[in-house]
């Protein structure tokens, strides 16, 4: 199977009161169609690895490739690019911008890629609202739907490009019970029917259990 | 699709845009309205003195000779003279040579115009008083032509001066002095003590108290007559240049080709010049602390608006929006600001002056003037545009960086 995220000795420290070493030499590779699951207590630096697998965050020591290619060296432009293209990102709040409409919302990282003519774009986009379940909401503002929908808004967006990585930071840690399970059915479905990479930090332990592979992680180290 | 970005957020902001338009709009309004109104004054102001001077002036100068004669003896050379009460020489007022110096200057291809001029010192008889006067003996054709000699006429008809011999154009403090209307007869004599009868034709004012009570006009040929002179007597040759600003370079050159006096207009109206520019400065300086106080204002608006819409370019950013995009969203918020409120500007000072235009403004001083005087130049036009521009650019300049350096992280992680 194709390898789609390495990460070798990446070492993270934070320098602000002290110095303190919040990833420790972490090493782990993420393969095609893979739904995995990073947990571990609060503070253990699990948000952390994803922000740094995710290129947001550039201030580490040690070699992040994706897709093959090495992220270390890249500059600002051409992470936001990879970004752009290979990565679907999953928050735990919606971040969704409120000014636009649910439809501008998902279609805004495709219309950035400038891969698809414009209707191509709103049609994917309306398809995967359809997909979600959300389609007769797609003209309302993003600030008037509820936690749930937002987040499948958000899912919707992360899919628009097709990337190569879904991630996840705590994508159900701001829902109900139920709505996260609704959210956690839509990752798997998009996981097993589409062979869709994921990779999801949560400390929510219903969710870790049922995905393919888990990753523990303790004070700034993989333990198992 | 930036643009795009850029305009939703505006819109979700309207208020706060707006008010950032219209400063730029006060801005730019006060810009084109004073500049305009102001250049329009100086222009007047200015033209009051310069559309009657002619570019370069030549004439004799009566003063005493700059060689002594003393000074050209061979023996005396080493020695040092020192002479006491020295007097011109018994010269004439006339420019000598004047008929060739004129068909030289008429085939000089940086002319325009050439008038010869006479000046007549002469008497108002009004009774048994006789008032001190001076007749100018014009070419009335030429003097309309290039030196809006019509624009200060204020009753008669100027080209009777020479149709009608012997006729004179009164000024107009000479005339409310005399009592005389159009079509009566005056009495001057001149130093000579010759007395001589001219018909009222006109009455002439410039607006300056100092030359209406004193200066009329005659035809050349009147005042030739007037002063029992030849025709080719002329105290004064007024010279029109294709460019004014050579005015002074051709001036010393006449002087030397043609052994005269010259005097151009920038050294003849020197303090003019310091006053139109110190009003230009006053009209720069107050619409530049205008657009910078607007300027600020759309500095603090987009500062807060940043401040605001933080979750917003970190969520543009982790969805592949480069810090170059979300510069470029507030950099575009910035120049719609700017371009509309810079078109706003020039549509309401465009309004304003027109409106001031047409504000009365009568006075006596100024004959040729109903309204307040306003300079359109669409070169302000273009310059309000620009200054709106650059001073948009300016303040969008920082907030738009700040905005393109935020870390995503840093926003994600504080939830």
């Amino acid at each position: 199977m194709k390898t789609v995220l390495e990460a070798r000795a990446v070492t993270k420290y934070f320098h602000d009161p002290v110095k303190f070493t919040a990833l420790n030499n972490i090493s782990f590779t993420v393969s095609t169609g893979e739904f995995l699951a990073i947990t571990g207590k609060s503070g253990c630096g699990k948000s952390t690895l994803l922000y740094i697998l995710s290129t947001m965050d550039t201030d580490y020591e040690g070699e992040l490739f994706i897709d093959g290619q090495s992220m270390t060296q890249m500059n600002g432009h051409q992470l936001s690019h990879i970004r752009n293209e290979k990565i679907g990102f999953v928050f735990q709040f919606h971040y969704l911008l409120p000014e636009f409409t649910v439809l501008k919302n998902v279609m805004l990282p495709a219309v950035k890629l400038a891969k698809l003519e414009l209707p191509e774009i709103e049609a994917k986009a309306i398809g995967l609202l359809k997909r979600l379940g959300i389609e007769n909401q797609a003209s309302k503002a993003a600030h008037q739907l509820s936690g749930g929908q937002k987040q499948r808004v958000a899912i919707a967006r992360s899919l628009i490009n097709d990337p190569l990585i879904l991630m996840g930071d705590e994508p159900t840690g701001n829902l109900d019970s139920k709505n996260s399970a609704v959210v956690f059915d839509i990752f798997k479905e998009i996981a097993v029917e589409q062979k869709q990479t994921i990779l999801v930090v949560t400390h929510d332990e219903d969710f870790a259990r049922n995905t393919d592979r888990i990753i523990v992680m303790d004070d700034g180290k993989i333990i198992s | 699709m930036l643009l795009d970005i850029a305009k939703t957020l505006m819109l979700a902001r309207l208020r706060h845009s707006v008010i950032a338009a219209v400063g730029v709009t006060f801005g730019i309004t006060m810009f084109i309205t004073l500049v305009s109104f102001m250049t329009g004054l100086n222009g007047m102001l200015d033209s009051l003195i310069l559309n009657r001077t002619p570019h370069v002036r030549i004439y004799n100068n009566i003063t005493a000779t700059e060689i002594q004669p003393i000074e050209q003896v061979d023996s005396l050379k080493s020695s040092y003279p020192f002479i006491s009460s020295v007097k011109p020489a018994n010269t004439r007022v006339e420019i000598y040579n004047s008929l060739a110096i004129i068909k030289a200057l008429k085939n000089d291809s940086r002319v325009i115009a050439v008038s010869p001029k006479i000046n007549a010192q002469v008497f108002y008889n009004l009774g048994a008083i006789d008032l001190n006067g001076i007749i100018n003996g014009i070419d009335i054709n030429i003097e309309n032509k290039h030196y809006r000699f019509n624009d200060y006429m204020i009753a008669g008809n100027s080209a009777d001066l020479e149709k009608v011999t012997n006729s004179i154009i009164l000024g107009k403090g000479v005339a409310d002095k005399m009592l005389v209307n159009l079509g009566e007869t005056i009495y001057v004599t001149n130093a000579k003590g010759d007395r001589t009868p001219l018909k009222v034709v006109g009455i002439f004012q410039l607006g300056l108290a100092t030359v209406d009570d004193i200066q009329s006009y005659s035809s050349i040929a009147t005042a030739q007559k007037l002063m029992g002179e030849p025709s080719s007597y002329f105290t004064d040759i007024q010279v029109k240049l294709a460019d004014v600003a050579m005015a002074p370079q051709i001036a010393k050159e006449f002087k030397k080709r043609f052994g005269v006096d010259t005097e151009d207009i920038q050294t003849a109206n020197a303090q003019f010049e310091s006053g139109t520019r110190v009003r230009n400065i006053i009209t720069y300086a107050v619409s530049v602390t205008l657009l910078i106080v607007a300027g600020f204002g759309i500095y603090n608006i987009l500062n807060m608006m940043i401040y605001e819409k933080m979750d917003a370019i970190a969520i543009l950013k982790a969805t592949g929006f480069s810090g170059g995009d979300v510069s470029k969203i507030f950099m575009n918020m910035s120049m719609v600001i700017g371009i509309l409120g810079g078109i706003g500007g020039l549509i309401f000072g465009t309004v304003f002056t027109i409106i001031i235009d047409h504000i009365p403004f009568k006075t006596a001083a100024l004959p040729a003037i109903d309204t307040y005087p306003i300079n359109y130049n669409p070169w302000y036009y273009v310059i309000g545009l620009v200054f709106s521009l650059a001073t948009t650019f300016v303040a969008g300049y920082f907030p738009a960086r700040k905005a393109s350096r935020i870390d995503p992280v840093l926003i994600i992680r504080g939830k």
